[in-house]
């Protein structure tokens, strides 16, 4: 009897070695093991032995049946590792030199530098303030010790409105209700006054590749009991020197601007040429960037501030400008184009 | 303003200073100078005195000579010369073989024939003035050969200050006001004005002369007769002409002179037209021709200098044609004035005419000028006219002085102010150089302003605090942060607000920031059919194409969409800005802050893209404020917005904007195959919004129901109405899976899930809602899907 089941072995053996697929297994599973299958039929046969080659026989067929179950098992995990190694081989190969699609969208230039200025100046402990761009004559004018018919009104063409307001000629515009917002603060709880102010600016002209009549500033404040002009150079300069990431030699000249005394112009050693003197600076190796000054005494009182008591300094720094030498930008106008083939290069500058 | 080195050499001596060092030094310390220096007499050499020794007539030209000159060398020279003025004995400026004149050297050369050996020479061709009438023609004692750079002061350094950095220093419109600065930056003394004294004619007859008006400050006045020379001094002329001017005559420069060298504006007149002088203003306009002859209208307001009744000048602008001097004038009345600036000011601006002399008075000049000038003046005068005969007294009307300006302080308030150490003795020296009294005594200052800086200009202790440090140097100074007590800084809502939606404008839905203006540009909006919407305007643009403010963004935000077009097929464009609602109750500008998106696309439908700007504003308001967006429709008549799909946007009980889709007839002009869509809200309104804090609920370890419902319904409203009028706290998350239409109508299928955190939900328990939605729907007509 056991050259039955060793023949059903080698038949088994050589119809298993022709599966390559779960199907195929399953059919010889059903074919070998099933309630009908070829090995449960050798046990048909046993009827007519003896009970010693029935025990005998008995157990070979066990055997069988264990060892074809192993087989069967060893198989489909074969054809389960040749499957995945078959869909694998699918996948292609990606062209990944292709370019990326960056889908970017764009800050204006200006809020680019806006938030520089900003970030430098809230890390030294300054409130970001905002600021209406349709101001009265008192903000723009009288409140910063430019009363009517003063001359320094002519260096500012304003554009007025029907109802008497006006577009804010500078920043500066901002100054009193700043002060009248932070000066119970300051006398009550002794919290110095420091506040940045950017927004936009307007005058009255005709508009070049150099001029525009809205334009960006951004005027900064400080005021305490002992501020000083040393102060003050120590601010301009870490400032310009954070926003152009690298150490900026500024000097500053007397100026007149009627709401600082002592005033200054502050200029910086040209970026582009470094001092030596070309056609940016006109030669004299300096950039006028940024009139600054002492608070006059006239402004603090008029935003309810005994000068006698408390000191500090302004400035207004042009941001337009700012932007422009940071980036190259060659034409003020292009600032207010809305031109995306301009614009939309700017997508973010931390 | 130009300003001669020699001139101000006159006052102080800066003998073995680097003069270009010093006027650097005077631009960071008083008033930018332009960068280009002019170093005058430079390009000239071998210029030296010649005498004619004879004249023969060029036998082929009429107009040239053939000379013979004695240049001072043992050999007469031939010279070929033009010139109309050529005589035998007459010295002149002669240019050697070998001299240079700009880029010119001279050699020898044939001149019609003749051989010239050098060249004869008019002031023009020197740059000394612009007189080409003829070479010049030099006083006879001077010596053959002498260098006429030894003769006249042709080397100089002339520099230009911007007239704009003088704007409130009234001392500084003349050399003498200005080499008080060279002398304090330098440390070296300033001299005193040679002047004449005045005292000496006090006997004889006074002047005819009253002030009729509060805007004349002062009027001084003298009177000169017997002035028989009429070409100003070589050296005189040399400097007007350095410093912008030309020579006139000699009574003319001298005026103009004394205004360049003590800022004192001076006026002459004849005296046979002015014997009575009034200065006053005239009740009614007329007309007045000054002495450039233009013909002026004169108003009420314009204050005049008359002779009794009849104007003869405008106060500190320009004299009257009629009362000028002229040939034979031999008696004339010298005027030095100061006036009211503003009043000045004024004038100059309704007059639309400008002089030097109304430049300097619009600063609020020192009237203590006037008489020293007149005293200057006369001397000036007398050392070149020796004949000439005053034949007045000095006549001076002081209508209005100025308060002396005192200013105390102490050492701490300059400490204070300045942040650095500047000792007691420099703090005394500067102030003292500059002209101001100072008394010191154990660390108190009591300063007394000079005249000439009182007018306006220092008033204040700050003021002080500008003389010390300029002259002290800011390059000199220390620098020191700020020592001040330090608290938080809390950002403000708006601006945290605007940072936020701009990032996520930029970074999550690739949008473009713009600026643009805020106000309307008329052929603009009238190439896309876009009206104006009425607002408050400007009064004095400048440019007649904008007038009107805006009342919305995305109109101009269509402009620049249109600007775009071939940009991409797809984008989007966002702007943070201002608008002006009209005016408010208390007549001030209702300005607005806000946000603008427009979306332009040539390959998404429009329903696509108008919920893709639905989404964007969805998810700001759920990033910043954690609250949903609700929309109500909006029924309006406009230019440039549809009007269908037009929604007021709603936040938390708040109105932030509307969102809607441009109008077809302004889009057909954009792109006639794009979708455009828009949106604007108030960014000032959205911040007044409370960020509802994230309400964190432990999710439920029980299975969730799902529940699917179909209504036949055109609007999702109703059906989200009809299940948050459950209020049933099982119910998790609402969404739409499907929407679809067939002959029935729109259908909407809604996903709820239910959940319970404490057990397994049956479908019996939230079917009982479920039902109750049906039935509240059923209501209104809105039918389950079958």
């Amino acid at each position: 009897m056991s050259e039955k089941t060793a023949s059903l072995r080698e038949s088994f053996i050589s119809a298993l070695a022709t599966a390559d697929t779960m199907e195929a297994l399953e059919a010889i599973r059903v074919e070998y093991l099933g309630k009908k299958g070829l090995v449960t039929d050798l046990l048909k046969d046993m009827k007519n032995l003896s009970p010693e080659d029935k025990k005998t026989f008995g157990q070979a067929v066990n055997v069988l049946k264990e060892e074809v179950t192993e087989m069967i098992a060893a198989k489909r995990e074969e054809i389960k590792k040749a499957e995945i190694e078959r869909e694998n081989s699918l996948m292609p190969e990606f062209d990944i030199s292709t370019p990326a699609n960056l889908d970017r969208g764009s800050y204006h230039p200006i809020t680019l530098v806006q938030r520089q200025c900003e970030e430098i100046f809230k890390s030294m402990g300054f409130a970001v303030e905002d600021y209406s761009e349709i101001v009265t004559d008192y903000e723009c004018f009288e409140a910063l010790n430019i009363p009517k018919n003063h001359p320094a009104r002519d260096m500012q063409d304003t554009y007025y409105l029907s109802n008497g307001q006006l577009l804010k000629s500078h920043t500066s515009a901002a100054q009193n209700a700043i002060y009248k917002k932070y000066k119970d603060a300051l006398i009550r709880e002794g919290k110095p006054i420091k506040a940045i102010f950017p927004g936009r600016c307007f005058r009255n002209e005709a508009t070049d590749a150099c001029h525009e009549n809205t334009f960006f500033q951004m005027e900064g404040v400080m005021v305490d009991k002992n501020i000083s002009i040393s102060n003050l150079i120590f601010f301009m300069k870490t400032m310009l020197s954070e926003v152009f990431q690298k150490d900026i030699k500024v000097r500053l000249r007397p100026g007149f601007f009627p709401f600082v005394e002592p005033g200054f112009e502050l200029d910086i050693s040209c970026l582009i040429c470094g001092g030596e003197g070309c056609a940016s600076c006109k030669h004299s190796g300096w950039l006028e960037l940024c009139p600054c000054g002492m608070i006059h005494p006239e402004v603090l009182k008029a935003g309810g501030i005994d000068p006698e008591e408390y000191t500090g300094f302004a400035f207004g720094l042009g941001l337009t400008r700012l932007a422009m030498m940071k980036y190259g930008v060659k034409d003020i106008r292009d600032l207010n184009s809305g031109s995306l083939k301009v614009l939309s290069q700017f997508t973010d500058d931390k | 303003m130009f300003l001669s080195m020699n001139w101000i050499s006159d006052f102080v001596d800066l003998s073995g200073l680097d003069k270009l060092e010093l006027i650097n030094k005077f631009s960071l310390s008083t008033a930018e100078v332009e960068n280009e220096i002019f170093f005058k007499g430079s390009d000239l050499s071998g210029i030296v005195v010649a005498e004619i020794m004879s004249v023969e007539n060029h036998p082929e030209s009429k107009k040239l000579h053939l000379l013979k000159v004695d240049a001072g060398e043992p050999e007469l020279t031939d010279v070929v010369c033009g010139a109309p003025n050529v005589r035998v004995g007459m010295k002149t400026a002669f240019a050697k073989v070998g001299a240079k004149i700009g880029e010119i050297e001279i050699a020898p050369r044939k001149l019609a024939g003749y051989l010239s050996c050098g060249m004869c020479c008019s002031e023009k061709e020197l740059g000394l003035s612009d007189d080409n009438n003829g070479i010049m023609d030099l006083d006879v004692n001077l010596k053959n050969g002498t260098d006429l750079k030894e003769i006249f002061e042709i080397d100089d350094i002339v520099f230009e200050v911007d007239n704009k950095s003088l704007t409130n220093r009234p001392d500084l419109w003349g050399h003498y006001g200005i080499a008080r600065e060279f002398a304090a930056i330098a440390g070296r003394e300033l001299k005193a004005l040679p002047v004449v004294d005045l005292e000496q004619y006090k006997n004889l007859p006074k002047l005819d002369l009253k002030i009729e008006d509060p805007l004349c400050y002062r009027y001084s006045a003298l009177r000169f007769e017997n002035i028989t020379k009429h070409v100003s001094p070589m050296n005189m002329r040399i400097r007007l002409y350095y410093c912008g001017m030309r020579a006139i005559n000699l009574l003319a420069d001298l005026t103009n002179y004394l205004m360049l060298e003590m800022g004192q504006p001076m006026h002459a007149f004849d005296s046979r037209k002015v014997d009575k002088i009034r200065v006053k203003r005239f009740d009614a306009p007329f007309k007045f021709t000054t002495l450039d002859e233009v013909e002026r209208d004169i108003d009420e307001n314009t204050l005049m200098i008359c002779n009794g009744d009849t104007p003869v000048a405008i106060a500190g602008i320009m004299g009257g044609l009629d009362s000028e001097i002229v040939e034979d004038t031999s008696s004339l009345t010298l005027e030095s004035a100061t006036f009211d600036a503003s009043s000045i000011r004024k004038s100059t601006v309704r007059l639309g005419h400008r002089t030097d002399a109304s430049q300097r008075y619009e600063k609020s000049l020192d009237p203590e000028m006037t008489v020293p000038a007149i005293a200057r003046f006369v001397k000036l005068l007398l050392d070149i006219d020796s004949g000439a005969v005053i034949t007045s007294s000095l006549t001076d009307e002081y209508a209005f002085k100025y308060d002396d300006v005192s200013l105390s302080f102490d050492k701490a308030f300059v400490d204070r102010y300045t942040g650095i150490e500047i000792s007691d003795e420099t703090i005394l020296k500067t102030l003292r150089s500059l002209g101001f009294g100072v008394e010191y005594a154990d660390g108190s200052f009591k300063v007394s302003v000079p005249s000439w800086r009182a007018t306006k200009d220092v008033t204040l202790k700050a003021d002080i605090i500008e003389e010390i440090t300029r002259i002290y140097g800011y390059d000199n100074f220390a620098v020191n942060t700020a020592a001040v007590p330090l608290y938080p800084v809390r950002a403000a809502q708006e601006k945290t607000d605007e940072d936020r939606i701009k990032d996520i404008l930029v970074h999550r839905f690739s949008l473009h920031e713009l600026h643009s203006y805020v106000w309307a540009y008329y052929d603009e909006y009238k190439a896309l059919g876009i009206e104006i919407e009425d607002n408050i305007e400007l009064v004095n643009a400048t440019n007649p194409n904008i007038k009107t403010i805006r009342k919305s963004i995305i109109p101009t935000q269509l402009c620049q969409v249109k600007a775009n077009t071939a940009y991409a097929p797809d984008f989007g464009v966002f702007e943070i800005g201002r608008t002006v609602n009209g005016l408010k109750e208390d007549g001030l500008c209702d300005e607005h802050k806000k946000l603008a998106i427009t979306l332009f696309s040539k390959t998404k439908d429009m329903e696509t893209l108008y919920f893709e700007l639905r989404d964007m504003l969805a998810v700001i308001a759920d990033n910043l404020k954690h609250e949903p967006l609700t929309f109500e429709k909006i029924e309006e008549t406009s230019s440039y917005k549809h009007p269908k799909n037009l929604n007021a946007i709603w936040c938390a009980g708040v109105k932030l904007g509307e969102i809607g889709i441009a109008n077809a007839q302004v889009s057909k002009k954009i792109d006639k195959k794009a979708n455009i869509v828009f949106a604007e809200i108030d960014v000032a309104e959205l911040a007044k919004i409370k960020n509802a804090s994230i309400s964190y609920e432990e999710p439920s370890r029980f299975p969730e129901i799902e529940i699917d419902l179909s209504f036949v319904s055109d609007k999702f409203a109703p059906i989200k109405a009809a299940i948050d009028k459950e209020n049933c706290p099982l119910i998790k998350k609402v969404s739409v899976v499907d929407t679809y239409v067939d002959e029935s109508g729109k259908s909407i299928t809604v996903r709820m899930i239910f959940s319970h955190p404490e057990k397994t939900l049956t479908r019996e328990e939230v079917m009982e809602t479920a039902e109750n939605i049906i039935k509240t729907l059923e209501a209104q007509n809105i039918a389950l899907k079958g």
